[in-house]
């Protein structure tokens, strides 16, 4: 399957895996997915089959809380069933969390406390760079997340440790829990923030497109002495008119009526990509 | 050998280590010369990093390291390191389960005058409450070392907290009971147990010694590992005193007392007195004059041993 297909489909996933659990970020969900596709379908070097090389790619899923589409993603990939991930997730005792674990495979590292993903990479991408290992290290984060102070942190010391291995991606969908995000705290000069902070700065006009992605992270690779962030323009909730570009949809459960649009819709969309 | 401080002695072992082992990293947050690490930093600065003055960072930094095979030793005030990166040493270093060491130098009231904002009075409450934390607080630079030589052998998180001055040492060098996990049984008697972590072992230890000539024989417990803490020790001296005494220094609530207090009333119920600093900003001072007015010494020990056993 394409991946413009395989990122439709996986948002079919995502919304039963929210339906069986009964919860769900699902508008941040739709809104970085062909991000994720991207990565752990075309840029990184990780497989079930690697995950404990010292050599692989590594990720952090900063903005923990679209844990839906991290978890459809990875069950894609092959580091767990499917189907035990639809039985499990956010059951009593279960290690399928709502938020990313580690004790499951394939994740590194444990998040939901938003502004820990990128501080976190700066120290995988250091220990990179003191052993001479080829691997780059991946972060998304959120938009709302760039409140958090500990993020600049982070940003301050990765290009002072001039780390050209980590590229660290803003899923800028431009919504967050309590609504626009140039209300709740202004992030609209994000770009001259970044580069600032002695980071290279790659707007993505469409943040949902593949072939935009594709292109900004090959152009990340290139980039020497200081590490790479790409504004990813997208769209909360994308994939259904139900959802997109509204606040509401930010944490919530479709109804039957919602879900069967919602399906159409993402069914509709696969198909056109097929 | 000289007085060395506890802090200098982590460096030292590590700096012993180091040479062999390049999985073994260094990180402050501006405080390699408060953290007796500059000649960390000088040796090997092919593995040690700088945060600056970043502590959310720091942690965070050290538990990616962490997670690539690094062996991460994070320097920096306890005051700061313990509550100002809280969340960072929750998730990012118990939770994930990174190897990370927290040490947090100049720990509890070491920076005297300087004010409520530089002491550590709450570490031991707020870092033992953090589910796969260890914590551990030792008394003198012996034990310190043997203490830094078991922690580079397991994998695990801990916060390590330490004083900024060198102490009179409780051990003689060569002679240090050390066995990882079980707390260190200074000195026997049967009237009463002093329990005590830190700089507070050796106070205690000299209050025994006071209260031995008026015929009053106590056992001293150097409960080094605050967590886990050593439950059989205690119970094993509760059984045989009068009265338990705890001194620690840190706040009222949720240290080393609390935690004895809870072993103690589940499983042989005795008298015990908690020793502690005030839950109140302490009066201005160096540590040495902060310790006498609160009774944190021989003398108010022993006060505290009398009135236990009256």
């Amino acid at each position: 399957m394409k991946l413009k297909a395989l990122a439709y489909k996986l948002r079919q996933d995502t919304v039963d895996l929210i339906r069986a659990g009964k919860a769900g970020h699902i508008g941040g969900d739709m809104s970085v997915m062909e991000i994720l596709v991207e990565l752990y379908f075309d840029q990184m070097n990780i497989s079930p089959e690697n995950m404990n090389s010292p050599e692989r790619d590594l990720f952090v899923m900063s903005k923990g809380h679209s844990v839906e589409a991290y978890y459809s993603v990875l069950a894609e990939k092959g580091f767990f069933p499917k189907d035990q991930l639809h039985k499990e997730f956010s059951q009593f005792g279960s290690k399928f969390i709502g938020h990313p674990n580690n004790k499951l495979p394939g994740i590194e590292m444990n998040s939901g406390s938003l502004g820990h993903g990128l501080p976190v990479c700066v120290g995988m991408a250091k220990a990179g760079k003191m052993d001479g290992r080829p691997y780059r290290v991946y972060t998304v984060m959120g938009d709302g997340e760039l409140a958090e102070g500990s993020v600049w942190e982070g940003a301050m010391a990765a290009s002072h440790y001039k780390l050209d291995n980590l590229c660290a991606v803003v899923d800028r969908n431009r919504l967050q829990i309590s609504g626009n995000t140039e209300d709740v705290m202004a992030h609209d000069d994000l770009h001259e923030r970044f580069r600032s902070f002695g980071w290279h700065v790659i707007d993505l006009a469409d943040g949902n497109n593949i072939d935009e992605l594709k292109a900004a992270f090959e152009e990340a690779k290139t980039v020497k002495g200081k590490p790479t962030v790409l504004i990813a323009n997208t769209v909360k909730g994308k994939g259904s008119s139900v959802m997109e570009n509204k606040a509401s949809w930010h944490h919530k459960v479709p109804t039957d009526e919602e879900y069967t649009q919602i399906m159409k819709d993402l069914e509709m969309a696969k198909e056109a990509y097929r | 050998m000289g007085k060395t401080a506890n802090k200098q002695m982590i460096c030292e072992v590590l700096m012993e280590h180091a040479a062999q082992d390049k999985s073994i990293v260094a990180l402050c947050s501006d405080s390699r010369g408060s953290g007796s690490f500059t000649p960390f930093a000088e040796t090997y600065p092919g593995q040690f990093v700088e945060t600056g003055i970043a502590e959310q960072n720091l942690v965070s930094i050290a538990a990616g390291l962490a997670k690539c095979g690094k062996k991460s030793y994070a320097v920096s005030p306890a005051c700061f390191l313990s509550t100002r990166s809280y969340e960072q040493c929750k998730v990012d270093v118990a939770y994930s389960n990174t190897n990370v060491k927290l040490i947090g130098i100049s720990g509890g009231v070491s920076y005297g005058a300087l004010g409520m904002s530089h002491h550590s009075a709450q570490d031991i409450a707020a870092m033992s409450a953090i589910p796969n934390m260890r914590v551990y607080i030792p008394s003198d630079a012996y034990q310190t070392k043997d203490l830094t030589e078991a922690l580079l052998e397991d994998e695990k998180p801990a916060y390590i907290r330490v004083g900024r001055n060198a102490v009179d040492p409780v051990y003689e060098e060569g002679q240090v009971p050390f066995v990882m996990d079980q707390a260190t049984v200074v000195k026997e008697g049967e009237d009463a147990a002093i329990i005590a972590c830190g700089e507070m072992v050796k106070p205690a230890k000299d209050a025994a010694e006071l209260l031995a000539l008026e015929g009053i024989h106590v056992t001293v417990i150097d409960m080094y590992c605050v967590k886990p803490l050593d439950q059989e020790t205690v119970i094993k001296a509760a059984s045989k005193v009068k009265g338990i005494v705890t001194v620690e220094e840190h706040a009222p609530f949720g240290g080393l007392g609390s935690m004895v207090s809870q072993v103690v009333a589940a499983n042989c119920p005795k008298k015990v007195l908690n020793m502690s600093l005030p839950d109140a900003p302490v009066i201005t001072g160096t540590s040495r004059e902060v310790f006498d007015y609160y009774g944190l010494n021989a003398k108010g020990i022993a006060d505290k041993v009398r009135e236990v056993i009256a």
